[in-house]
């Protein structure tokens, strides 16, 4: 099998060809959660990034944020389009992590993690408090163009959907292809032995704020999805802490087992949330609380680990 | 033969405490070294201070004639001088092939090279022939964790001679190898080494060691080397005797119960 069209690469290329053909079938609210899942799951896959360098960062919804910001801004001020939108919002979450990686690459663990949080803390606060960007209001986002061609109502939603298919399968592709990398190989080399990978001649600094970088582009380009979905972009819902919380919650739920595993993880958060709020609107919380707390016990590798399972019991 | 390092005057401080005093020394290019002395005496801190682990208080280090102080360990990592430690530092969720991988893969790719992928075959026969040279072949698919002790500290070495190091310097490459493993593993070392022509400098406590695989032993004490000289000239030399061998000897037997 060639490198670059690997298990993954084909199972990824099935999933979003069916996921195409599922639009004419599905009814719009599930549309709507599945184009949730692909901007929190393209979310989770930036925290794996994270993860498989022995990083958890409890702070993405900075970036989440920033992406989204960074569309509106894109759609208000210079071009309504989706592609520049996305553009606008990889570029404003990219520069922010880069920027802010040259402090953070030099701290690990819990000083990583609750760094990333005070970021997005300080972010919130000037979204919420800052009336040219909408304060805690926020601000809306109109259907966007592609190339020009514009869509209304129902087609609207369609061709979102399809556009975030057709993205995120690029990233999540792009994602495998770089965890297959030398830059990606090393993940383990940070996590598990720095001074090894500084005298083979490489700076875990850099290896680190790289792997930041990219985690943040697939934040902000989880932002610009989300956006474009539900039509505004407010701080309360993009870069509360809690957000951030979210978005380790389906990292957990997932594993690190394949890049695709974030988007089921997202998925099944979704439904979860979904089912949990409409039965019982008052214990939601409990439930998705109750929901991790079984993960943890009898999945403690995530979502993922029921297919290594399922593989293993097969070849035995 | 020319110079492969130069040190002069080196100083190094921890507050009160002086970890190395007025070392000079020069390596030669095919020369293989043994340090030895007691634990404190300095050796690591000279090897640290080498490879820009630690910053020298005061004096001169010349790599291949270029001023090595204040260098970061990966810069002097790829001009030439690499170095194995103590306690084996692998990426021990991974194996055997994946270590030495990754190792080659960093050498070999720059810039965007570095996202190509990392497995590929001339690369994987490379590696296949580097384990070779190591005879760790057939714990190829072992993760690091699972390795005996011997086989780990090969794996370090070799990964830390990857990028066909001028200087390689090996931080008691037999410590917690048992007695009857050691001269093998040497042998293994030493075979690969002199097969890349690399200069050596080792740190070693073993004195049979010393006495069968160096041309020259550097004996530190009190972070001072007190000689200078061949194997056999040093290890009969009465400071050494009395400052470090007598040490070693009572450092191995342990305390004498009665």
């Amino acid at each position: 099998m060639s490198r670059l069209a690997d298990r993954t690469v084909i199972g990824l290329s099935i999933s979003a060809v069916v996921l195409m053909a599922l639009a004419a079938l599905i009814p719009n609210w599930m549309l709507f959660i599945f184009l949730q899942s692909f901007a929190r799951g393209a979310v989770a896959l930036g925290l794996l990034v994270l993860w498989r360098s022995g990083l958890i960062s409890f702070g993405h919804a900075l970036y989440f944020a920033a992406g989204a910001y960074g569309a509106v801004f894109m759609q208000r001020m210079i071009a309504n389009d989706a592609f520049a939108m996305v553009a606008a919002g990889l570029i404003a979450s990219g520069a922010l992590a880069f920027l802010l990686g040259f402090l953070l690459r030099q701290y690990r663990g819990i000083f990583f993690a609750l760094l990333n949080m005070a970021f997005s803390m300080v972010l919130w606060g000037l979204l919420a408090k800052t009336e040219a960007l909408g304060s805690t209001d926020g601000l809306s986002i109109v259907a966007p163009r592609f190339f020009g061609m514009v869509f209304a109502g129902d087609q609207s939603k369609l061709a979102i959907y399809f556009f975030a298919i057709v993205l995120t399968w690029m990233f999540s592709v792009a994602v495998h292809l770089y965890m297959k990398s030398t830059l990606g190989a090393m993940s383990t080399a940070v996590r598990e032995n720095e001074i090894r990978l500084e005298y083979l001649g490489y700076s875990a600094h850099r290896a680190v704020h790289v792997k930041y970088v990219i985690s943040a582009l697939l934040a902000g380009f989880g932002g610009v999805l989300m956006g474009m979905t539900v039509g505004i972009v407010d701080p309360d819902s993009m870069a509360y802490w809690t957000v951030s919380g979210e978005f380790v919650f389906i990292t957990i739920l997932s594993g690190t087992g394949n890049v695709a595993a974030t988007y089921i993880g997202a998925f099944v958060f979704e439904i979860i949330r979904s089912l949990a709020f409409q039965y019982s609107p008052k214990l939601w919380q409990l439930i998705m609380g109750g929901a991790l707390l079984l993960i943890i016990m009898f999945l403690p590798n995530g979502l993922w680990s029921v297919m290594a399972r399922l593989r293993k019991a097969r070849a035995s | 033969m020319s110079t492969v390092l130069d040190v002069r005057a080196l100083h190094k401080t921890f507050g009160g405490v002086v970890a190395a005093a007025n070392i000079n020394v020069s390596i030669a290019e095919g020369e293989t070294i043994g340090v030895i002395g007691a634990n404190g005496a300095g050796k690591t801190t000279f090897v640290n201070m080498v490879t820009g682990y630690l910053k020298p208080s005061a004096g001169a280090i010349e790599f291949l004639g270029k001023n090595i102080v204040g260098l970061r360990p990966r810069d002097i990592t790829k001009l030439g001088v690499c170095r194995s430690f103590q306690v084996a530092q692998v990426f021990t969720s991974e194996t055997v092939f994946e270590n030495l991988l990754i190792a080659y893969g960093i050498a070999e790719e720059r810039g965007w090279g570095l996202l190509r992928h990392i497995d590929n075959a001339p690369r994987a026969k490379r590696v296949e022939a580097h384990l070779a040279r190591y005879k760790i072949s057939e714990y190829r698919d072992v993760r690091a964790t699972a390795l005996p002790q011997g086989v780990r500290k090969l794996l370090d070495i070799a990964m830390a001679t990857v990028r066909k190091p001028k200087l390689l310097m090996l931080d008691e490459p037999t410590s917690g190898i048992s007695v009857e493993e050691k001269f093998g593993i040497m042998d293994i070392i030493m075979a690969a080494l002199r097969e890349e022509k690399t200069t050596v400098l080792f740190i070693e406590h073993d004195m049979e060691i010393v006495e069968r695989y160096v041309s020259r032993v550097l004996a530190f004490y009190q972070g001072e080397i007190i000689c200078d000289a061949p194997a056999a000239i040093a290890l009969q030399d009465p400071k050494v005797k009395e400052f470090v061998i007598g040490q070693e000897r009572h450092r191995t037997r342990g305390p004498v119960h009665a």
